[in-house]
């Protein structure tokens, strides 16, 4: 019973991890009905200027800030060049579009900072801690009090300030929105700069786990049955999506794994959400319906 | 047909024609709106009396023709565009916020008059405090104006469709605007829910001075409420002037009766 808790607490510590990537999607999502490919490459190009400029000798805190000043500039050139000349087209050229996007975000990133692998340290031990009787892991710990810093700021964003309430508004009727005054391209480069500093967080603890290199892009791949099974629209169903896949795939991997003689943990996470696609394809938390693409 | 618009005209629609692949919706179509007037289209479905609602805010744009509003020329006028100029609305569907509470529906209807910065929304700067004071103050009163106080924080998509009619009036209102659309505020209500909005249409143009744009079906609620009254049928003007004087035009009956000349 104590080795499944431990399992099942470091696999939902690990979903957190997931959830953070998939609330990147679900912010440009929402107000903009845009299904981002290119969330990977922000996580990768954010995590790799940041380690890039520590590498230099700038000091962490002046890093991070420059690092979210980059990708507001980055947000506002999207909106400018990609968002708006393609304003007004169906969802899946957006969606080509971002896909293009990943490419140029990957390949800028190459040009500018190499393809080195980095090591990434914050600090963090990444050692086993004994808690109440289970074995946690100190950094999954600090990764997951980042997270819940992170959801807290931006549920009191989204529901306390004026800002807020406009990206909603635009979330549920964007004409009615722009008829009362609403920009639309504001709206855009604020969600883009968001998901921009949301990736920059999921890079930073994703990176210090794994080093920053460009596999970084692959957790976008991950993200995916995040999104099915939590709904793309729902910041609450990111996590909740988050948690399962993480929870569910380290499971599989110690209960199921075995009988299949290998690594589960690679694939369990799709077969989840090709379930949820055939019972609940809009999600547990979502609330219209998905455009096939 | 084209014509000088009237001296004090706050919106002139000069020779506005628009088709939607080959279909027209509306053709070479021209009239005015006086400053403080509430002014009625009507016509039968289909007659084009949305469009041209979405032509004066900047959804739809004029294949040819313009629109002139407050003494500009406008060929191609954007969503946003008009709503910073002053032109608010509602929808015929209602287009609500169905998420948002009430009181967060009407506070976007400011949108328009917001100066403070988004970083010192985000940071919660004394300026965007001030603002946020001001504006809810702002919405708090139009929520008194049409007795929605009560349902505050009440989420919109679960209220009855009259009380969000009334939200969707209250969002076009707090902005102030100088000139409102409305487009069938009281389709689908009783007749006390109707006599209630009209009561509230009358209010908000002879209590704040609103210019009113009011498209309805109920022919006795258009002759009461109307200083003007113009009339569509498929997409060509076949009518304006007084209540009465629609009312007696043979072109008028005809077209509502479909017995074309």
């Amino acid at each position: 019973m104590q080795y499944f808790l431990t399992i099942l607490t470091s696999g939902l510590l690990a979903g957190i991890m997931y959830a953070m990537v998939a609330i990147g999607f679900v912010l440009i999502y929402k107000a903009s009905g845009v299904f981002n490919f290119a969330q990977g490459s922000m996580v990768l190009f954010a995590a790799l200027t940041f380690v890039t400029l520590t590498e230099h000798g700038v000091p962490f805190w002046a890093a991070f800030l420059a690092t979210v000043a980059v990708m507001v500039v980055g947000a506002v050139l999207i909106e400018r060049l990609v968002l708006r000349p393609l304003a007004d087209r169906s969802p899946l050229t957006l969606f080509m579009a971002t896909l293009g996007l990943s490419y140029v975000i990957e390949g800028l990133a190459q040009l500018l900072m190499g393809t080195d692998v980095h090591q990434l340290d914050l600090g963090i031990d990444d050692l086993p801690l004994s808690f109440a009787g289970l074995q946690l892991s100190q950094f999954d710990l600090f990764a997951s009090a980042v997270a819940i810093g992170l959801v807290v700021v931006l549920s009191v964003v989204f529901d306390r300030t004026r800002i807020g309430i406009s990206l909603r508004a635009v979330a549920d009727d964007t004409l009615a929105a722009q008829s009362i005054g609403i920009r639309l391209p504001v709206i855009w480069r604020i969600v883009w700069s968001v998901s921009g500093v949301v990736a920059l967080i999921a890079g930073l603890l994703w990176g210090a786990r794994q080093g920053v290199q460009f596999s970084l892009t692959m957790i976008v791949l991950k993200a995916m049955p995040v999104l099915i099974i939590g709904g793309f629209s729902s910041i609450a169903g990111a996590i909740v999506g988050g948690l399962l896949v993480g929870a569910t795939e380290s499971l599989a991997d110690i209960y199921i794994g075995p009988l299949v003689n290998g690594a589960v943990s690679n694939w369990f996470a799709y077969i989840l959400a090709v379930g949820f696609l055939l019972i609940r394809p809009s999600g547990l938390f979502g609330d219209r319906t998905i455009e096939r693409v | 047909m084209t014509g000088a618009s009237l001296p004090d005209a706050l919106l002139s629609v000069r020779d506005v024609s628009l088709s939607f692949r080959g279909i027209h919706a509306l053709t070479a179509l021209s009239f005015d709106i006086k400053r403080g007037e509430i002014c009625s289209l009507i016509g039968p479905n289909g007659a084009g009396k949305s469009s041209l609602l979405n032509l004066v805010n900047g959804v739809y744009w004029p294949d040819s023709g313009t629109i002139v509003f407050d003494g500009q020329t406008y060929r191609r006028l954007r969503a946003h565009q008009a709503a910073m100029l002053g032109i608010a609305r509602t929808f015929q569907n209602n287009a609500l916020f169905r998420n948002l509470s009430v009181l967060e529906n009407v506070l976007t209807g400011l949108s328009r008059h917001g100066r403070a910065s988004v970083a010192s929304h985000l940071l919660q700067l004394p300026t965007a405090r001030r603002e946020e004071r001001a504006f809810r103050e702002r919405a708090e009163d139009v929520l008194g104006f049409l007795h929605i106080d009560a349902y505050r924080d009440a989420i919109v998509g679960q209220l009855p469709y009259g009380l969000q009619k009334r939200v969707e009036l209250g969002r076009a209102l707090v902005s102030r605007p100088a000139f409102i659309l409305l487009d069938e505020p009281m389709a689908g209500m009783n007749d006390a829910e109707k006599a209630e909005m009209s009561r509230f249409v009358f209010d908000i143009n002879r209590d704040l001075g609103v210019t009113v744009l009011l498209i309805e079906h109920d022919i006795g609620v258009v002759m009461n409420v109307s200083d003007h009254v113009v009339v569509l049928d498929y997409g060509r003007k076949v009518g304006d002037g007084t209540p009465a004087q629609v009312r007696d035009n043979p072109d008028v009956i005809a077209a509502y009766l479909g017995t074309r000349h």
